[in-house]
């Protein structure tokens, strides 16, 4: 059952509803006629060539739709540049080849590898001289997530 | 024509993507409050679990088949599903987005660009893959019922590889083919129609199809008619590009835990009308009246059960949380009674108009006018730069009783820093 009960809120229950005063006599109101200087002569020279601001994400981003971000945990590859707690930017449009920095799964992980494809053998290395590369046999698969495309960090200031 | 994409098992899919330890093993995805299953993977079914079956049944079988019962992560779900549709764009300039999982799109004009609509088909499920991770299937027709038949015959049929164009298969195939499909499987035909067909002796799509459409009219009225015309290839239905506006707004939730006092309650009804409010400003809408109802659990005989519920309208139509919250409230007094274990409240929102056509009164306006819509925007933009409930109406340090049970539920992979996957580097 259904029961229908009329609300009015608490404060104008008691009393009529306000009514707004009618505006007979409007406050006067001083519109500034000229805010700022207009130029009289030539216009500014810089109108036309006004830019967006830089974005880093059109700098990072190549593919937005493709594109997820990863931690990284680890100093395997700190001689590329990638440190640990670095923001990976991973693009899954792009065909991996040789050379590119690849996420990759290993053992249900994901893991951040230089791709070696050469002569049909393929290796993940690592860079940094700690880590051994690994090699993939004739009829292993290496399941390539995506692409690394770069890497950000964030300095403790 | 059309083509309807589809990803198969999405909630489960968008887990797999950035959990391989859920790669072959069988994987549910729970409703809110983990109650019962809202997406399994093609293992689980193979187990026998039904769609809606609820948890609690399944627990055997988590023993026996090491089942992953995962709690739904929404957050996930929408990213990965405007990334799916942001392809699809690119496909084509006509796109209706049909459900989180689902989209129609329009392929008139765009048959040269290919050698065939299953080429392009097989390109969408290339590429949708490549790019997001998640399986899809392709489903074309000259109408949307049939796109939509045949999207299930590709996920049906491992031949097609995932990929049916009906449009381009001879008479006698589609019969087959049809012939071979229950009849409740044709969009828009529901539990009830489809077992009143059955007793007319229609069992099958093809026995649909064959029905005589005066038939089909007098006897089940025109939407059936127009499904008839469908299957035979004559498009009724035009793509919706738009969402029509809600008629009616509904936010409710059954509790994590049974909920037996007022302020509890009021709390949770409090954040149903803001969350209500919330989807009212953001289609520009205003209504005039908020239904409130609680309940207590109807299957437990053994305790006290009571339900009622409450229309509230308002002095005028109005979009503004603070107004709609006091209603709520207002109402949930009156029906409130103590001594029950109340399992669900809600609030469902009437009387919907536009905000632009809202009658202008004389009279002062409660939650409407320029400072309250000022108020509304300035709320709605500040909780969705820092989150949900930053600024609330009603709000209290209290812990949360009656908020969703969501444990298993996986991190937001792509919506939140502090929850990105982790790429190793050892």
């Amino acid at each position: 059952m259904t029961t229908i009960i009329p609300f009015i809120p608490r404060s104008t229950s008691a009393a009529l509803p306000h009514l707004q005063p009618a505006a007979a006599s409007p406050a006067v109101c001083r519109v500034p006629l000229l805010r700022h200087r207009i130029p009289a002569g030539f216009p500014s020279p810089a109108d036309g060539y006004v830019e967006s601001a830089l974005d880093l994400n059109t700098y990072l981003v190549r593919n937005k739709t493709a594109t997820f971000f990863f931690r990284v945990i680890g100093d395997s590859m700190t001689g590329a540049n990638i440190h640990d707690g670095d923001m990976l930017v991973v693009d899954r449009s792009i065909e991996p080849k040789h050379g590119h920095i690849v996420l990759a799964v290993i053992n249900n992980e994901y893991t951040v590898k230089r791709l070696h494809s050469m002569n049909g053998v393929i290796e993940l290395h690592a860079e940094n001289p700690a880590y051994s590369p690994i090699c993939f046999q004739e009829h292993d698969e290496l399941q390539v997530w995506g692409v690394v495309t770069g890497a950000v960090s964030r300095f403790a200031v | 024509m059309f083509a309807l994409v589809d990803v198969n098992n999405f909630y489960v899919s968008c887990e797999r993507v950035f959990n391989p330890h859920l790669e072959n093993r069988p994987v549910v995805v729970l409703s809110n409050n983990d109650g019962c299953a809202v997406a399994r993977s093609n293992e689980v079914k193979a187990l026998g679990v039904k769609m809606g079956a609820p948890w609690f049944q399944m627990q055997e079988l988590e023993k026996q088949h090491g089942i992953v019962a995962l709690s739904s992560n929404y957050a996930l779900y929408a990213d990965m599903s405007s990334r799916v549709v942001s392809i699809l764009r690119d496909y084509s300039p006509n796109v209706e987005v049909y459900s989180i999982d689902e989209s129609f799109l329009g392929l008139n004009g765009l048959h040269s660009l290919w050698p065939s609509f299953a080429s392009m088909g097989q390109s969408i499920r290339q590429r949708v893959l490549q790019w997001t991770g998640l399986p899809v299937c392709v489903g074309i027709g000259p109408s949307k019922t049939l796109a939509k038949l045949a999207n299930h015959i590709a996920k049906k049929n491992s031949r097609f590889n995932g990929v049916c164009d009906l449009a381009a298969m001879n008479p006698a195939e589609i019969d087959a083919l049809l012939a071979g499909i229950e009849v409740g499987e044709v969009w828009g035909v529901g539990g009830r129609i489809n077992a009143h067909l059955q007793a007319a002796g229609i069992w099958t799509v093809k026995d649909l199809r064959d029905a005589p459409l005066t038939w089909l009219r007098s006897r089940f009225g025109v939407v059936m008619e127009r499904t008839g015309n469908e299957l035979h290839g004559i498009s009724c239905l035009d793509l919706e590009k738009i969402a029509p506006p809600k008629k009616q707004i509904v936010s409710c939730r059954s509790f994590g835990q049974a909920v037996h006092a007022l302020p509890d309650l009021s709390e949770a009804v409090a954040s149903h009308a803001s969350h209500a409010a919330e989807k009212l400003r953001r289609q520009d809408g205003v209504c005039s009246a908020i239904h409130i109802f609680i309940h207590t659990n109807p299957f437990r005989e053994q305790d006290p059960r009571y339900s009622n519920s409450i229309v509230i309208p308002l002095p005028n139509a109005s979009a503004d949380t603070r107004l709609l919250v006091r209603a709520a409230l207002f109402g949930l007094k009156k029906i409130y009674k103590p001594g029950y274990a109340y399992i669900k409240a809600g609030v469902m929102l009437m009387g919907i108009g536009e905000a632009q056509v809202a009658q202008a009164s004389l009279l002062l306006k409660h939650g409407a006018g320029q400072r309250s819509e000022d108020l509304m925007k300035a709320m709605d933009a500040l909780n969705r730069r820092y989150g949900r409930h930053t600024v609330s109406v009603f709000a209290s340090a209290a812990v949360k009783s009656w908020a969703m049970r969501r444990e298993n539920m996986s991190p937001c992979y792509t919506t939140r820093w502090s929850d990105v996957p982790l790429a190793h580097a050892r």
